[in-house]
């Protein structure tokens, strides 16, 4: 699967301000029952969007009107924890959510991220209450990933990111084919393995 | 002289293929084995039909229907159950088209697939496990390096044997002492993540040390490593040592003496250096562990039976205590309120953090003569089927239907809810299972973790209680 190539993205932030939301919240079992990746955009933080009757919650940020087409959630510490489940990744992405600025994230949630084109930032707390501020006001903001930059209306912030995913988010990489280019030294390394190791044989 | 390593460190070295990007720690790693379940793979392989693209080692992989199938007999045994259902018949295509290995509905082997892998002897001390599933962590019991991964890992390491892996920080925890007498390894775990908080481990391994760790069982162990990923960690380990050994010995997939013999001196080097400094480093003293509960919708969020509902306005950060009030607000409690005043309506004992056959004795020692109070809803999931046949071979089946608990075939069934046991909104359970996130169980519905022990004494009394307020003639 390649993702689509992340450079530079403008949008509106949104806050989700509690530490701990978890995929069970951001993509609740009722969603997981198929085998494609489609059709998830319902899904994303379902119970929090829509009420028992299905119709849309007044008081979530993302029902809101200047919320409504976010493209960049700022939110709490260990953002995505709990089941590995993929699928609120697909959701967020396909509900137009291009990258999440938190001071942590689960990690399999992180990763999963990273394989799928949605930009996770991990930024310092002072970075996180800012982009909070800017939120609350609806700011159009700019993350520039060459750059790694996020620039706000009266600031810009700098974050980091290891080569390897700024080149994977650049490019929409398709990870399985990159390693499969060394397949060569995956077998020796396999084989080798094997042999030091009679009893896995 | 190399410089000296912590277990982690061992198992991560012994799988580097290659190292990728120095500064950030990221290599490619070698991973022995994986178990893929129906819900989180199916879009992995879709993914290598597209790419017209071979499984590398299709004997590195088994297959566990265990997440969405009912559990109510004879609901489990119909094969059109299997066949109507999108994701069971298109896992058992995937594994056929493959050449994996498949416990399906109908095999005997069949159950959850972190209860399933130990004891089939899958789980050896060295391997790296990746797997479809967060609590893989449960492996770090056998001194085997286990993590969960996404559908796209998951089609990453079919096709690659490897993953592209970010080496973690280490952290150690060490538990020193004894037990208290009815306090188990889910109360240690639960203690843990309430003392580090959800994402206390997060960005680490951790290694569990101490006396109270060394004297656990491995299935007590297991419940540890297991739950560990609830504090953020992304692999959980102890170190190997004579119990791993004999628990592996004889089990039907594991090496046959004669490899044994040749495994042990390696696997005797598998634990941390002496003098290895950890990143971080815990401790707590076992004599101080009581019996605990979470009264919240996050793991952390738990307590001393004895305790009380604490108060919101009482967090260090605001932004904490609008998470408690939130937290307060979906379980319908009041702060200051007692928590062995809380009743439930619902019990539940399963899921891979304590379905094994300890967990079961330690369930009917409490249930032994006793009843379910009236109207709890109590049912028993075995974890695997093997473990529901020791179980009733040992006739703990019994105890549980003169309790009045439902006596189920194996699956993950109430943990996640993703089959037909759902607990209706406003429900409230006392459960041996992992999470008590918001709608976890059901939409709405109250989840209150402990040990399965405590979920017995739960629903005995109607509501959650201390377990060591019930004899029991545990054998000594």
């Amino acid at each position: 699967m390649r993702p689509d190539p992340f450079d530079h993205v403008s949008g509106t932030i949104a806050a989700l301000p509690a530490a701990n939301i978890d995929t069970d919240v951001i993509m609740p079992k009722t969603f997981l029952k198929g085998i494609d990746r489609s059709g998830l955009e319902r899904g994303v933080f379902h119970d929090l969007r829509f009420d028992e009757r299905g119709e849309p919650r007044p008081d979530f940020v993302l029902n809101q009107p200047p919320w409504r087409n976010a493209r960049f959630l700022v939110t709490g510490a260990n953002f995505g924890c709990g089941s590995s489940r993929e699928h609120a990744v697909w959701g967020l992405l396909q509900l137009g959510i291009r990258a999440i600025i938190a001071p942590s994230f689960a990690g399999i949630f992180f990763d999963n991220c990273a394989r799928n084109g949605l930009l996770a930032i991990e930024a310092a707390e002072t970075d996180v209450g800012h982009l909070t501020g800017c939120a609350q006001e609806a700011q159009t903001v700019t993350i520039n990933l060459p750059g790694q930059a996020i620039e706000t209306q009266d600031r810009t912030l700098t974050f980091d990111i290891s080569e390897q995913r700024k080149t994977m988010l650049l490019q929409g990489l398709d990870a399985v084919g990159m390693t499969l280019q060394r397949r060569k030294d995956i077998e020796a390394f396999q084989d080798q393995y094997l042999a030091d190791r009679p009893w896995l044989a | 002289m190399t410089a000296p390593r912590t277990l982690y460190d061992k198992l991560v070295d012994s799988h580097t293929v290659r190292t990728i990007d120095e500064a950030s720690g990221e290599v490619l790693l070698y991973v022995d084995r994986t178990v893929l379940n129906e819900y989180t793979s199916p879009q992995a392989f879709t993914a290598l039909r597209e790419a017209d693209r071979k499984v590398f080692r299709p004997g590195s992989a088994l297959g566990v229907i265990d997440h969405v199938n009912s559990t109510q007999p004879p609901d489990m045994t119909s094969p059109e159950d299997q066949s109507d259902d999108i994701q069971m018949s298109y896992f058992v295509r995937n594994c056929r088209d493959f050449g994996i290995e498949l416990f399906d509905l109908f095999h005997t082997q069949q159950g959850i697939e972190h209860v399933v892998m130990p004891e089939l002897g899958l789980v050896l001390p060295g391997l790296v496990i990746a797997a479809g599933d967060s609590h893989t962590t449960t492996y770090g019991a056998f001194g085997a390096l286990g993590f969960g991964i996404g559908t796209s890992d998951i089609e990453h390491f079919l096709a690659t044997q490897t993953l592209l892996y970010r080496r973690l920080k280490t952290m150690e925890v060490a538990i020193s002492g004894t037990l208290p007498i009815g306090v188990t390894a889910k109360d240690i775990v639960m203690a843990v993540i309430r003392e580090i908080g959800a994402d206390g481990a997060q960005g680490h391994a951790v290694e569990f040390t101490g006396t109270a760790i060394e004297h656990l069982s491995i299935e007590g162990r297991m419940t540890i490593c297991n739950m560990a990923v609830e504090g953020g960690a992304r692999g959980a380990l102890v170190a190997p040592d004579q119990r791993v050994f004999d628990y592996i010995a004889g089990r039907p997939r594991a090496p046959k003496a004669d490899d044994l013999a040749l495994a042990y001196p390696y696997w005797k080097t598998l634990k941390s250096d002496p003098d290895v400094q950890f990143d971080r480093r815990i401790e707590l003293d076992a004599q101080t562990i009581q019996p605990m509960v979470s009264w919240g919708t996050s793991p952390d969020q738990a307590l001393p039976i004895d305790g009380t509902i604490p108060d919101p306005a009482l967090e260090p950060t605001p932004s904490r205590r609008r998470d408690a009030e939130r937290a307060l607000e979906y379980m319908g409690l009041t702060p200051g309120s007692r928590m062995t005043d809380i009743a439930i309506d619902h019990a539940f004992i399963g899921s891979c953090t304590n379905a094994r056959i300890e967990d079961l004795r330690a369930a009917a020692a409490i249930l032994d003569g006793r009843k379910v109070a009236a109207g709890v809803k109590a049912i028993i999931v075995p974890g695997s089927r093997e473990v529901k046949r020791q179980a009733e071979a040992e006739g703990l089946d019994q105890v549980f239907l003169s309790a009045g608990f439902e006596w189920r075939q194996s699956g993950c069934s109430m943990c996640l809810a993703m089959n037909d046991d759902v607990i209706p909104a406003g429900g409230r359970c006392a459960s041996s299972t992992n999470r008590n996130f918001e709608g976890r169980q059901g939409a709405g519905a109250r989840t209150h973790l402990m040990s399965p022990a405590m979920v017995a004494a739960a629903a005995v009394a109607g509501h959650l209680c201390d377990v060591r307020d019930f004899e029991v003639s545990y054998a000594s």
